[in-house]
């Protein structure tokens, strides 16, 4: 199965490619985006102002972080529907374990690192060795892990742990010309952006769509599929915990932090035009849809949509969105599955009524 | 659709099954009279009275506020008179918030109290999970099952527990509600503090004496449809309304992370004067929303929770901090103590609810020291035998 | 071809689902015996029975959507607005509880239609085509209902209020709707077709079925049954409330209790009958959690325990199995499709 689905053209050049690029629902989301910010900007030009611009793309970043770590989950075929439970674990384990002491933020760190590939390993080999569907697996890791927070903790925040290490979260570079400061959070994305467009070019990364597409042929291929589904399930609950960190030092601590982010990150990705089911997208778009999701939710604010409406927009544009993103996918696959019956064809069943044929039931 | 013909046939189902002569459960017949009963959250006639309310003398001892009420109907208990400890059998809505779990601390410590004087045998306790559903098999099951001498129920939602209430009130037992009411007469006695329109009245005056007609304030609501949360803005929005102040309401669901977007954006969209909030839980992450923006600190009310008085110290923000007295916690064992006492009670017991202002705020930071940030000043369990590990050690 | 797919091989799995049942019950009447009690009781079987009526509604028509490969993360809001419909329509009033009744469900037959829609004809995966509608529901119910909404005749309340022996009537309409689903699924056109499409949607649909109509219907079935449950529990509260869908998680908790009953979540094979006791595994499990007084937050450990430990007796041998069925092409089962 090719990998090059996650990318549209290779020839031509680089204007055509980047046109050709922007039409698959991968590239789409790069200017819904644009689009969005635009209108916002256009709606209250005080949002054009480039300080609090920066200041919302930090912002942005721990759910644009925790999308792309979904994002492999999604891509091998799976579900992590255990986020934002990982996320307020994390919380909370910072706030108690780190609390004033500055000498503890380093090995808070790798504690919290550690618990959070722990979560990531149990989530995978419970969904590949046990074959318990990933969706059950992260809903009992989901109820557990929530449960087990607010059993140890008493459910109240103890306190927010030292400023040294919420200023990951909450500071950045000051002084920075034109932007006046440069977010911590916004730069440990682009790291980790950069990281993610590297791995995806690794033979991990290839092998984890091929796995996606169709995971049966991987097998043939002499992949080890258990082993590849675990390493999404350990980078998936390790970008919760990276969200974690920068949003207990945005928010502070509290068992409620992090609560929507597992529907949140999969709609991110969604929207971005990875396809539910696996096989299919670009990281990057993943990281495009938390920001065009957020914009969303800032333009509505912009316009003064009472918040309780909110959710219907919401609502109605990631059907919108998706429909339209798997349509643009099958036009582009449409040759393909001429050929046989496409494996894990995009969700639920096809096909629209063209040649409607008789029901010849068998029944 | 073959469903919709079955479910179609639903209702005629219970009258047949009437007919048929099955075991059905006594309900309390309101007859056909029941009109639209929309719940419409501003009662004129209520923001009245807790608006007297807030400047009553209450009896009892100032140093017990816990056991203060307002004048007015007494309950005669003396049928329930008897001696030797008693089980209670308490249906709790949840201890999902801070605030509940802080109350929930101080109930088991009391409760504890209470058995070593032998009052109380034994408290079975039911946690509905924030679910009317369950709450309502939760009483069913300690009626049925529970061999309880008095019910304590702390009521997940007030029309839709009222139900069950009267079934636990058809036992013959007494019955003690408290936090939040049920629209029926029948329980012993309703303990709450004043109530939401008396908090509404507090911090809206609070942010109106200290900001000029035309200020902007932002409201940060947890959730629409709680009757205790409702009230509270339905005050405030009308004082807002009368004295001029522009104010916008938003939920949080008391997410730090939803309260600083938002203050964060409303900063943005323009000059932010006060900081209005239905429960003071996330209040920090509104304050810092202020500090990242580099903007002045607003005017604000939060709540009596440990982070906030302890930002507000720091910040030396003007601030009030409204409560909803966490200490009638402890009042619903002591009720059932007295009830089985033959002692009489007040039948709406109405406990004081009086804020933090500057002025007390070092006081009470001085007594709560080194309790957790989601600790509330006001929980009224200082000479229980617990103090302070217990509420230390969450 | 798609008929023999439930046959011999759904024992298996039924069996097992049950003998979990049976364990838990044992354990169940242990442990309630301990503290002091009597599982079998009729106060507590009453406890039992009631805690399964609302989500095993719900899981039964989850159970079809997710046999034709869809998923139906909507319900709670539909329960929610089903429960503020009715109660607004009957306002109190005997003589309105009919037409409540009937507009409460043809609104349900109409989300359940823009689902079905959404999910066959725009191929927008169950997912997020019900993600999306839920969330449209939920800010039409926030905007428009700020607190309980309406009333409850006493007749309609009866419903809840009524018992044949120690059995609530509620439960009965759970009951019957299940009865109902089991005969869909086993004797008509419609339930062969909803498992041909579930197990292969490709393949069913070369075999000439029309794979549109299995998924809406299954949609439509789901929604008219989470608006059921709505009206038992505007029965129960005697008022319409606004949040009572999402207060009862109605939505992974049924989901988890269809997969707990040894469907695939994939689609195509499982069966009304273990869902009802993956319903009854959680109602025993709430109830005995109940009678020892276990921490709130301990109860979400063991239920989010149970539910992995329990689907991994099964799911291995039930996955071995599938291939042979479908043929090498057949996507891996443990994904979500």
């Amino acid at each position: 199965m090719s990998t090059q689905v996650t990318l549209p053209r290779y020839e031509g050049s680089l204007g055509r490619r980047l046109a050709l690029a922007l039409r698959t629902p991968g590239g789409a989301v790069f200017v819904l985006a644009a689009v969005l910010l635009v209108a916002i900007v256009v709606s209250n030009p005080n949002f054009a102002d480039p300080g609090s611009l920066i200041r919302f793309a930090g912002r942005t970043a721990p759910i644009a972080i925790a999308a792309m770590g979904q994002y492999y989950v999604i891509v091998s075929g799976e579900f992590d529907l255990s986020m934002a439970a990982v996320i307020a674990a994390q919380v909370v384990l910072a706030g108690n374990f780190i609390g004033q002491d500055e000498a503890r933020i380093l090995p808070g760190l790798v504690v919290m690192f550690a618990v959070g590939a722990l979560i990531g390993l149990i989530n995978g080999l419970a969904t590949t060795i046990l074959k318990v569907p990933s969706f059950i697996v992260t809903l009992g890791m989901m109820l557990a892990l929530t449960g087990l927070v607010r059993y140890v903790t008493g459910g109240a925040a103890t306190g927010n742990p030292s400023d040294a290490f919420r200023d990951i979260g909450r500071g950045g570079i000051e002084g920075v010309p034109v932007v006046g400061i440069l977010p911590f959070s916004l730069l440990i994305l682009l790291v980790l952006a950069a990281l993610a467009v590297w791995l995806m070019r690794r033979p991990f990364g290839r092998s984890i769509v091929a796995v996606g597409d169709n995971a049966e042929a991987a097998r043939y291929a002499g992949t080890a599929v258990w082993w590849l589904k675990t390493r999404a399930f350990i980078i998936s609950s390790l970008s919760a915990t990276v969200a974690g960190i920068l949003l207990v030092g945005y928010a502070g601590v509290h068992p409620s932090v992090g609560s929507g982010y597992e529907f949140a990150a999969i709609t991110a990705v969604v929207i971005g035009g990875v396809v539910l089911g696996g096989g299919r997208g670009w990281v990057l778009s993943a990281a495009a849809g938390a920001f065009a999701l957020e914009l969303l939710f800032l333009l509505l604010t912009s316009l003064g949509v009472p918040s309780t409406w909110r959710s219907t927009v919401q609502g109605v544009i990631i059907i919108v969105a998706v429909a339209l993103a798997g349509r643009s996918w099958r036009a582009t696959r449409r040759p393909r599955r001429r050929g046989g019956v496409a494996p894990s064809t995009p969700p639920p069943p096809p096909s629209p009524p063209r040649a409607q044929r008789q029901e010849t039931s068998d029944a | 659709m073959r469903r919709t013909m079955r479910a179609g046939a639903l209702a005629s189902a219970a009258a047949l099954v009437v007919l048929a002569g099955c075991s059905t459960d006594e309900i309390s017949d309101s007859g056909d009279d029941g009109g639209n009963q929309d719940t419409e959250w501003f009662v004129q006639a209520d923001f009245d009275r807790q608006n007297e309310q807030r400047d009553a003398t209450f009896q009892g001892d100032e140093s017990e506020p816990w056991l203060q009420y307002l004048e007015g109907d007494m309950t005669d208990t003396s049928e329930f008179a008897s001696e030797g400890p008693k089980k209670v059998c308490f249906a709790n809505a949840s201890i999902s918030n801070p605030w509940r779990q802080t109350g929930w601390i101080t109930m088991q410590q009391q409760l504890q109290v209470l058995q070593e004087q032998g009052v109380i045998s034994e408290m079975e306790t039911r946690d509905a999970q924030d679910s009317d559903d369950t709450q309502i098999a939760d009483i069913d099951y300690f009626i049925n099952e529970g061999n309880c001498d008095a019910f304590v129920i702390s009521p997940n939602s007030t029309a839709a527990m009222t139900p069950a209430v009267e079934r636990a009130c058809e036992t013959g037992k007494p019955v003690v509600i408290f936090d939040r009411g049920v629209e029926t007469d029948c329980p012993t006695t309703f303990i709450h503090p004043i109530g939401g329109y008396a908090w509404g009245i507090d911090t809206a005056n609070f942010l109106v004496d200290n900001l000029e007609e035309g200020d902007r304030v932002i409201a940060l609501r947890i959730l629409p449809g709680v009757d205790v949360l409702e009230t509270r803005w339905a005050a405030a929005e009308k004082i807002f309304e009368e004295n001029g102040i522009e104010a916008e309401d938003h939920f949080t669901d008391a997410d730090p992370t939803k309260i600083k977007q938002i203050v964060t954006d409303a900063i943005n969209q323009g000059q932010v004067d006060g900081i209005w909030m239905d429960a003071g839980d996330g209040a920090v992450a509104a304050i810092e929303a202020f500090e990242d923006a580099g903007v002045d600190y607003p005017v604000m009310t939060g709540e009596d929770e440990m982070s906030f008085l302890r930002k507000w110290e720091e910040t030396g923000l003007t601030g009030l901090a409204p409560v909803y007295s966490n200490f009638q916690w402890r009042t619903p064992l002591l009720a059932v103590q007295k009830i089985f006492a033959g002692e009489e009670i007040p039948t709406e017991w109405v406990l004081p609810q009086s804020p933090i202002t500057e002025d007390d705020r070092g006081e009470y930071l001085a007594a709560n020291e080194g309790m957790p940030d989601g600790h509330y000043a006001k929980f009224g369990g200082e000479d229980l035998p617990g103090f302070p590990q217990a509420w230390q050690d969450r | 071809m798609s008929i023999t797919v439930r046959q011999g091989r759904t024992l298996s799995s039924t069996t097992i689902v049950f003998a979990v049942l049976v364990l838990a019950i044992v354990a169940g009447a242990i442990i309630t015996a301990v503290n002091g009690r009597n599982f079998f009781s009729i106060g507590n079987i009453d406890n039992v029975l009631t805690t399964m009526t609302i989500l095993g509604l719900i899981a039964v028509g989850q159970t079809l959507v997710i046999l034709v490969g869809s998923l139906d993360l909507s319900v709670p809001f539909v329960v929610s607005l089903a429960s503020v419909t009715a109660g607004g329509i009957m306002a109190g009033q005997t003589g309105r509880i009919v037409p409540a009744v009937l507009l409460t469900l043809l609104v349900a037959v109409v989300i359940g239609l823009v689902n079905g829609l959404i999910v066959s004809q725009l191929q927008v995966h169950g997912f997020i085509a019900t993600l999306g509608t839920g969330l449209i529901l939920s800010g039409y119910l926030a905007s428009n209902f700020q607190g309980s909404h309406g009333e409850a005749p006493r007749a309609f309340r009866l419903l809840d209020a009524t018992r044949i022996g120690p059995v609530p009537i509620a439960t009965l309409i759970m009951l019957g709707c299940a009865v109902l689903a089991i005969v869909m699924l086993r004797r008509t056109r419609l339930g062969h077709h909803l498992y041909a499409v579930g197990g292969h949607a490709e393949v069913a649909r070369m075999s000439g079925v029309r794979t549109a109509t299995p998924i809406i219907a299954a949609h439509v079935i789901c929604t008219v049954l989470s608006a059921v449950a709505g009206l038992l529990l505007l029965a129960r509260l005697g008022v319409g409330q606004p949040t009572v869908g999402s207060q009862g998680s109605y939505d992974l908790m049924s989901i988890a209790a269809v997969v707990l009953g040894g469907t695939l979540l994939s689609g195509g094979k499982g069966n009304i009958v273990g869902t009802l006791a993956g319903v009854a595994i959680f109602a025993v499990l709430d109830n005995v959690m109940g009678v020892m007084q276990l921490n709130p937050f301990l109860k979400d450990v063991v239920r989010g325990t149970v539910i992995v430990v329990a689907v991994a007796v099964y799911a291995r041998r039930e996955i071995d199995r599938r291939p042979a069925r479908f043929g090498s092409a057949s996507p891996t089962p443990q994904e979500v499709r």
